[in-house]
C-alpha cells in the first residue's frame, strides 16, 4: 500500500517535470532567502526586505490562481467571487491580530463607536491561534459548501453561476462595509503588531512568513497535482466536456462539483490568511466584484486547466500591476481590460498554450 | 483431427464471438425474476400539450434483444430519456426489475443501478484520451474517495486492452477523443458502455454514420450482448433491424401500434400506412 502511494506521488510529473519542479521550489526557498540575507546589500543581486516580502504576497495570490484552476480549468466551472472566500480567510487571521493587539486589554474604536466596552461574541475565540486557524479553512469552507450545494443541485451552471458567485461577493463586501456588522466596518482592520508572539513588522518574522507562503503554495500545488491526475481529475474534465453524460455513467456530479469547489475555497482562505500579515491590512475592498474578476484573468493569461499557466498566469499580472500602478496609478483598470480582450482573443490557451504551441512546432522543423 | 472440430465449434458460438463479454456487473438491488427487466406502464410525458409519449406500455424479458422502430419524432429518445431519468414522465410507472422504481431514481443512480446508455448523437468526453473515455465509464466504485485513489488492476487493464481492440482504437488510444470522426465516436461510446457492463444497455441509433462492414459488426456485438444482458435498440436502418431482431416495437404518436417479429410487423397494414409506406 505503501509503496503504491510512492509509486503514484512519483507519476505526478515526468522525470523533466520534477526537476523544473525542484529547481522552481530550491529557488523559492533557498535562493531567495539567500539572496535576501547572505547577500551583501549593496550587491546588484541583493533581495531586500521589501521586495521578498513582495514576493511573499504574489505567492499567496498564486495559490490563489492555483485554486481557481482547478475549479474553472478542470471542471469547466467559472467563479468570479473567489475574492470573497480569500477576503474572508483574510478576516479571519485579521481578526486573530486584531485580538493580539488588545490582549492587555481594552477594544479597538469601531467596537467601541458601536457602544459596546467588551468583544461582541463572535470575536472572543480568535483569541486563540488554533482556533483561528481552523476557522480559516473552515469559514471560506462551510460558506462554499453551502452555497455550492444549493447552486449545483439546481443544476445552476455557465454563465449564471458565474454571475450568481459575483452577487455573493458583492453582499459579502456590502456586509463586511456595515460598522455594525463589528469587523471595522470600510477601513477594516489593519496595524497590526504581533502573531504568536513575534512581531510582524520584524525581518525575520517577515522572512517565516515568506517562507510558509511558499511551502503552503508548494504543497497546494501537489495535492491539486496528485487530484487532477488521479481518476477524480478525469471525472472533473468530463463534467466540464458533458455533465450529463457523466451521470448517465453513474457517477454523481453534484459530490465532485462540491469537493473542488469547497476545496478551492478553502486554499483561498488559506491565501488570504497568510497575505493579510504580509500587507498588514484587510479591508471589504477585498470583496469588491473587479477583484475576483482579477483573479480569472489571472488564470486565463496563464493558461486554463495545467495549475503551472495558473501560477504564471498570476506572477505576470500581479507584476505588471505593481509596474503600472507605480507609475501610472490610474490606468491600471483599463490595463487590466485590455489585457483580458487581448487574451481572449489572441491567446485563448494562454501563455502557456502559446508555449506549447512553440515547442511543438519546433520538434516538428 | 477432433481439436480442430472443436476449435470450428467454438468459434460458430455466436455468443462467444467476443470472449470478454461476461455476464452482467452484479446488481445487488435488481429482480428480474418474474420476468420482464423493464416495465413501462402507461407512461405519458408532453411538451407543451404536445404529448410525446402517450399511454405508452412496454415490457422488455431479461436477456432480450429489442429493436424499437418508428418514425421521426414517434417519441423513442423520450422513451429512454425516462428510463434513464433524464426527463420525468407526466404520468406512468417505470420500474427495473420488480424492485427498482425507475421514477424515483436519480440518473447517476440509475446508471448504478445497471442501466446504460448510448446516446443518438455521439457523446464523448472530447478533452480526454480515448483511453480516459474508456477507464472513466469501466464498472468501478463511483465513489468521491474510490476515485481519488483509484488505479487499474492488472485484470482491469485486459478487459480494456480487449475493448480497444474491438472497437479498434488501439492506434488512437492517447488521442483525445475530440479529433475522432464520427464513426469512431460511435465506437468509443459503444466500448464505454461495454466497460460498463450494464445488465440494461439502451442503444439510440447506434449505426448511423457507419460503414457497411462497421454497421455488420456492431450488429454481431449485439445479438452477442443479448442473453446476458438485455438490449434495447432504436434505429432507423431497416436492413440492420432485420438482421438482429427477434422482437420488434414500433412506436407511433407515443405509443405502440405494433409488437411481433419483423415479419409480422412488416406485414402490419398500420405499420405500412405510418411508417414503411413513407419508405417505399
Ligand atoms: N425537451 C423537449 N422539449 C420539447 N419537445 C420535445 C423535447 N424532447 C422531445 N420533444 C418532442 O417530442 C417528440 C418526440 O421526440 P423524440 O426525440 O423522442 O423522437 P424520436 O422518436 O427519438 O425521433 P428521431 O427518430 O428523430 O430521433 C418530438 O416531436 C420532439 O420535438
Ligand atoms: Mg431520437
Amino acid at each position: 500500500m505503501r509503496q503504491l502511494f510512492i509509486t503514484r506521488i512519483a507519476t505526478l510529473h515526468s522525470p523533466l517535470g520534477w526537476l523544473l519542479f525542484a529547481l522552481l521550489v530550491a529557488a523559492v526557498l533557498v535562493l531567495m532567502p539567500v539572496l535576501n540575507r547572505v547577500v551583501p546589500p549593496d550587491s546588484f543581486f541583493h533581495v531586500p526586505n521589501w521586495a521578498l516580502t513582495l514576493m511573499g504576497r504574489f505567492l499567496c495570490l498564486a495559490l490563489v490562481a492555483l485554486a481557481l484552476d482547478l475549479i474553472w480549468g478542470y471542471t469547466g466551472i467559472l467563479s468570479l467571487g473567489h475574492g470573497a472566500f480569500f477576503a474572508l480567510g483574510g478576516y479571519v487571521m485579521g481578526m486573530h491580530l486584531t485580538r493580539n493587539n488588545f490582549a492587555d486589554g481594552g477594544v479597538p474604536n469601531f467596537i467601541q463607536f458601536l457602544g459596546q466596552s467588551d468583544w461582541p461574541w463572535f470575536w472572543v475565540p480568535f483569541q486563540w491561534f488554533w482556533f483561528t486557524a481552523l476557522m480559516i479553512l473552515l469559514v471560506p469552507g462551510v460558506l462554499a459548501f453551502v452555497f455550492g450545494f444549493f447552486a449545483f443541485r439546481s443544476r445552476v451552471r455557465g454563465v449564471y453561476f458565474a454571475i450568481i458567485t459575483q452577487a455573493l461577493t458583492f453582499a459579502m463586501m456590502l456586509l463586511f462595509f456595515r460598522t455594525e456588522t463589528g469587523v471595522g466596518g470600510d477601513t477594516g482592520l489593519t496595524n497590526f503588531r504581533t502573531l504568536l508572539g513575534f512581531s510582524v513588522r520584524d525581518a525575520d518574522t517577515r522572512l517565516a512568513l515568506y517562507l510558509i507562503s511558499g511551502l503552503a503554495l508548494i504543497l497546494s500545488y501537489l495535492l491539486c497535482r496528485f487530484i487532477v491526475t488521479s481518476k477524480l481529475g478525469r471525472v472533473l474534465t468530463a463534467i466540464r466536456d458533458s455533465e450529463s453524460r457523466v451521470r448517465f455513467t453513474g457517477y454523481n456530479p453534484l459530490r465532485y462539483k462540491l469537493f473542488v469547489w469547497t476545496l478551492s475555497a478553502m486554499l483561498c482562505g488559506l491565501a488570504g490568511a497568510l497575505y493579510v500579515p504580509q500587507t498588514g491590512v484587510i479591508n471589504p475592498g477585498e470583496m469588491a466584484p473587479a477583484q475576483s474578476i482579477e483573479m480569472a484573468v489571472w488564470v486565463a493569461l496563464g493558461g486554463r486547466g495545467t495549475l503551472v499557466g495558473a501560477l504564471a498566469g498570476a506572477g505576470i499580472v500581479n507584476g505588471m500591476k505593481s509596474w503600472v500602478t507605480a507609475v501610472y496609478p490610474d490606468l491600471w483598470l483599463y490595463f487590466l481590460g485590455a489585457l483580458f480582450v487581448f487574451v481572449t482573443l489572441f491567446l485563448p490557451r494562454g501563455v502557456v498554450g502559446l508555449f506549447d504551441r512553440f515547442f511543438k512546432r519546433g520538434g516538428q522543423a | 483431427m477432433s481439436r480442430v472440430i472443436e476449435m470450428l465449434q467454438e468459434f460458430r458460438r455466436r455468443d462467444r464471438v467476443f470472449p470478454f463479454i461476461q455476464e452482467a456487473a452484479p446488481a445487488p438491488l435488481l429482480d428480474a425474476r418474474h420476468g420482464p427487466i423493464l416495465y413501462i406502464e402507461d407512461v405519458t410525458k408532453s411538451f407543451d400539450g404536445f404529448k410525446a409519449l402517450d399511454a405508452l406500455t412496454l415490457y422488455v424479458d431479461d436477456g432480450e434483444l429489442r429493436c424499437i422502430i418508428g418514425p421521426n419524432g414517434a417519441g423513442k429518445t423520450t422513451l429512454m430519456d425516462v428510463i434513464t431519468g433524464k426527463t420525468q414522465p407526466d404520468a406512468g410507472l417505470a420500474w427495473f426489475g420488480s424492485r427498482m422504481n425507475l421514477l424515483r431514481m436519480s440518473e447517476h443512480a440509475i446508471a448504478q443501478a445497471g442501466i446504460g446508455r448510448k446516446f443518438q448523437k455521439p457523446t464523448v468526453y472530447e478533452n480526454l484520451t480515448v483511453q480516459e473515455n474508456l477507464e472513466l465509464a469501466m464498472h468501478t466504485d463511483r465513489g468521491l474517495l474510490r476515485s481519488l485513489f483509484w488505479h487499474m488492476g492488472g485484470e482491469q487493464r485486459d478487459q480494456l486492452d480487449e475493448v480497444m481492440e474491438l472497437i479498434g482504437l488501439e492506434q488512437r488510444r492517447h488521442k483525445e477523443a475530440g479529433s475522432l470522426s464520427h464513426g469512431e465516436k460511435q465506437w468509443l461510446e459503444i466500448g464505454s458502455l461495454l466497460m460498463q457492463n450494464p445488465r440494461l444497455l439502451l442503444v439510440d441509433e447506434p449505426v448511423a454514420g457507419m460503414t457497411g462492414h462497421e454497421t455488420e459488426q456492431t450488429a454481431e456485438l449485439l445479438v452477442s450482448l443479448a442473453g446476458k444482458h438485455s438490449v434495447v435498440v432504436v434505429e432507423h436502418d431497416m436492413d440492420f433491424v432485420r438482421s438482429i431482431a427477434r422482437k420488434v416495437t414500433v412506436l407511433h404518436q407515443g405509443s405502440v401500434l405494433a409488437e411481433g417479429s419483423m415479419d409480422q410487423v412488416q406485414n402490419d397494414p398500420r405499420v405500412r400506412e405510418v411508417y414503411l409506406g413513407e419508405e417505399d
